[in-house]
């Protein structure tokens, strides 16, 4: 009695069942039913977006922090004779190049899809460029402020937060130069374009938190 | 017990490779031993903080410790049972089990997963070390509340203070590679067949556990380099006397170091959920219930951690918002504690020591959230505020319910990681002087807090001396308890009689594999078929696969 054969898709959500009409994107987080382990390139890949989410709390409690010190201490925000981080050319084209070179990582990143290796690497020295100058720029900017890290308020959290994301931006280039060491040695990219595509995946987290950062730190007028 | 799992005989003795565990070791279950024992060496050294504690509290007056180092005791016992003791053993039983439950061969990053725990030792090291400083430890308290925490003598850029937070930032770091490593491993690595309904619950528990870690311990991170860059670099976040706000530090904190506590505890509960039901031969009650209610105890505590701050304060507003989200973390704690009643309700107990500590673990686990749900309401916590009453309830939660559920889990599985028994009797002994002294220890200060007794003050009023004096008596029992489980251990590991695949007759992937399990865990990736827990239930344990392993195989991979 009781002899009946247990299928795989006894479990009453059925992930299964519906799973398959995802979008390929939002199937890496549903993987479901098991017997997945050898899909090596999707694991990792998996790990170090969910690793970019924890990092990103970083970013949001420090921009917490800024955000509820200003708001609650918007009368001793500037020290007397100081005028804050101004909207300067400097700034707009930092971002500007910043931003764009989101653009040239993600075209570096199909061009190594296509197995362009060469273009590829083009591109890839171009996003390097793209973001050392940014680092530049930011340390020219640093040095042309009124204030330090320990004025006020104010040079405390401009300082934190444009800091800790240089402190990224320096961490990407590394990581892309660490990769593009790694094309010129052969028999690398047969497994190692998990490295490209994480730096991709990185650079465009660098890119996103400083869309936020700029928005608050330089557009925001009481 | 039942025998419907056949057993098979003791293979030949395992081979002596004691040398694996203190190398550096990418498999996932020598690391799993190494984080472990580590977290037990840290266990002794803030029990021995403990007892010097309740040392100095046997009478009224300041006579063993002076006042600094006395300070310093209470925040090292703290952040080391917490940093040091819970959260990397269950790290370490995670990284054992996890793998072993869901049928894979190793984590899904053994790199990662080795240099997490080679963090660990340096960071604790770096903590205890403090002590060897001029000035001492850290001595505000394991939350390191500002404006307290940066008072520190002026010129000493290497103080306490800074070594518990670089420390405590090594240890979060390691923390969050960990829960990449767990929650990557639990999504990707299943064997065919393992949907997320046929998980057990303890994988459920360990999920909600570090995706807890991954959410909330970031925000833990930023606040201590916030703290850092006040102490050491002349910022001005947290300095109320130039315009900081010492509150931004609260809010940052405790929405780590609430779920914390559920970080701690939900593993615990996943303990309960595996030993209750092998030891009543029941299946386990209500497996869904169970498995969705571990997320919604992560889910809600994430929404909980003002209720540690209704004297910071808050608006009343604030007060009543989170009250009602503190006392909704009742609701899925509490199917939870039914599922094990009904697990274990009119069932054949058989009470081998493991059984003895989940059994005790879950009983005080009641006086430990009632407590908790007591002091979720505004009205009671304003008045116990401080008092030994919160100092009763958090140990009732982390001692009495988590420690215990950690002992159970290190009896339950002892043959499987050594592929030895232990020897019963020095186990049960061990089980009385531990709950006899947990609640001699801990009980008294629920009365002591209720009369008003405050916190973290090394002398007291005359009239609370006879609640702290047997409360002291049970901390030494306590530490006495702790000497015939190490001498169980031992012994039991170097000379104990061989243990077959199954012991206890369990049902769970781990037991499917030899004791100690081979170097890939299974000699082939196994293909599940039925759900967990189908303990007496001819319905499954009759149950002969009517299509090939191989046909079912492809069936699963076609997707």
């Amino acid at each position: 009695m009781n002899r009946r054969t247990i299928y795989i898709d006894e479990s009453p959500i059925r992930f299964e069942r519906w799973r398959k009409y995802l979008p390929s994107w939002l199937k890496r987080f549903l993987p479901s039913g098991g017997g997945n382990a050898e899909d090596h390139h999707g694991k990792a890949i998996f790990g170090f977006i969910v690793f970019l989410l924890s990092e990103s709390i970083i970013f949001l409690s420090f921009i917490f922090t800024y955000v509820a010190l200003r708001l609650t201490h918007s009368q001793h925000w500037l020290p007397p004779g100081i005028s804050g981080p101004q909207l300067s050319t400097l700034v707009l084209i930092n971002t500007v190049v910043l931003l764009s070179s989101s653009l040239i990582v993600q075209s570096a990143e199909n061009a190594l899809q296509h197995s362009r290796l060469n273009q590829f690497r083009w591109l890839w020295l171009l996003t390097i460029g793209m973001g050392s100058y940014f680092l530049i720029g930011q340390g020219i900017e640093w040095s042309k402020l009124d204030f330090g890290l320990s004025t006020g308020l104010v040079g405390s959290t401009f300082y934190l937060l444009t800091g800790f994301h240089s402190l990224h931006v320096l961490a990407g280039v590394i990581f892309m130069v660490t990769m593009l060491v790694r094309s010129f040695f052969p028999g690398n990219y047969h497994q190692g374009y998990f490295g490209v595509s994480a730096a991709t995946l990185f650079w465009h987290f660098v890119d996103i938190v400083w869309v936020f950062l700029f928005s608050i730190l330089y557009l925001w007028r009481d | 017990m039942t025998h419907e799992i056949r057993e098979t005989a003791p293979p030949n003795e395992p081979e002596n490779n004691w040398r694996q565990y203190f190398k550096f070791n990418t498999d996932h279950k020598a690391i799993a031993v190494q984080y472990m024992v580590t977290a037990f060496i840290f266990f002794l050294v803030g029990g021995l903080l403990a007892m010097l504690i309740r040392a100095e509290l046997i009478t009224p007056a300041l006579n063993v410790v002076d006042r600094p180092l006395y300070n310093g005791l209470f925040t090292l016992h703290g952040t080391i049972m917490i940093f040091l003791w819970i959260i990397p053993f269950n790290a370490g039983i995670s990284n054992y089990l996890v793998p072993l439950m869901i049928g894979a061969q190793d984590m899904a990053f053994p790199l990662l997963n080795a240099i997490s725990f080679w963090m660990i030792p340096p960071g604790g090291i770096l903590l205890i070390s403090s002590f060897l400083l001029p000035n001492g430890t850290a001595q505000s308290g394991w939350w390191s509340y500002p404006p307290i925490s940066l008072q520190i003598p002026p010129g000493q850029p290497i103080n306490g203070e800074c070594l518990w937070i670089i420390s405590l930032v090594i240890i979060g770091i390691s923390s969050i590679m960990g829960a990449v490593n767990f929650v990557t491993t639990i999504f990707w690595m299943r064997a065919p067949g393992m949907s997320f309904f046929r998980m057990p619950v303890f994988v459920w528990s360990a999920l909600s556990a570090q995706l807890l870690q991954l959410i909330n311990l970031p925000a833990l991170t930023g606040a201590l380099i916030l703290l850092l860059l006040d102490l050491n670099f002349g910022t001005q976040f947290f300095k109320p006397l130039e315009n900081g706000d010492p509150i931004i530090y609260q809010h940052l904190f405790w929405f780590y170091s609430h779920p914390a506590v559920y970080i701690m505890a939900l593993p615990a509960f996943g303990i309960f959920a595996e030993v209750l039901p092998a030891f009543s031969r029941n299946p386990l009650f209500g497996y869904r219930s169970l498995a969705v209610a571990s997320l919604g105890i992560a889910l809600v505590s994430i929404f909980v951690w003002v209720h540690h701050m209704f004297t910071s304060a808050t608006p009343s507003w604030m007060r009543i918002l989170f009250m009602f989200t503190s006392m909704l973390v009742a609701v899925p704690t509490g199917v939870k504690a039914f599922g094990w009643t009904a697990t274990i309700w009119k069932s054949k107990l058989h009470l081998e020591t493991p059984m003895l500590f989940a059994m005790g673990g879950a009983a005080m686990f009641l006086l430990g959230g009632v407590t908790g749900v007591m002091l979720a309401a505004v009205p009671f916590d304003i008045h116990v505020h401080n008092t030994y009453f919160v100092v009763g309830h958090f140990h009732y939660i982390v001692f009495n319910t988590i420690t215990m559920a950690i002992f159970a889990a290190i009896y339950f599985w002892f043959p499987k990681i050594t592929g030895r028994m232990y020897a019963e009797g020095w186990g049960k002994l061990h089980f009385w002087l531990t709950f006899i002294g947990a609640n001699l220890t801990f009980f008294p200060m629920l009365p002591l807090g209720l009369q008003g007794m405050v916190r973290r003050i090394s002398s007291y009023d005359p009239q609370y001396q006879d609640g702290n004096v047997i409360s002291s008596l049970g901390a030494f029992l306590l530490g006495v308890s702790t000497l015939p489980f190490i001498a169980n251990m031992v012994g039991s590991w170097l000379y104990g009689q061989r243990a077959v695949n199954n012991p206890w007759h369990a049902t769970g992937l781990e037991w499917t594999t030899t004791s100690p399990p081979p170097r890939n865990n299974f000699a082939e990736i196994p293909v599940v078929k039925r759900p967990p827990y189908d303990y007496g239930n001819p319905k499954y344990s009759v149950i002969e696969p009517t299509e090939s392993d191989e046909q079912r195989r492809r069936e699963i991979w076609e997707r």
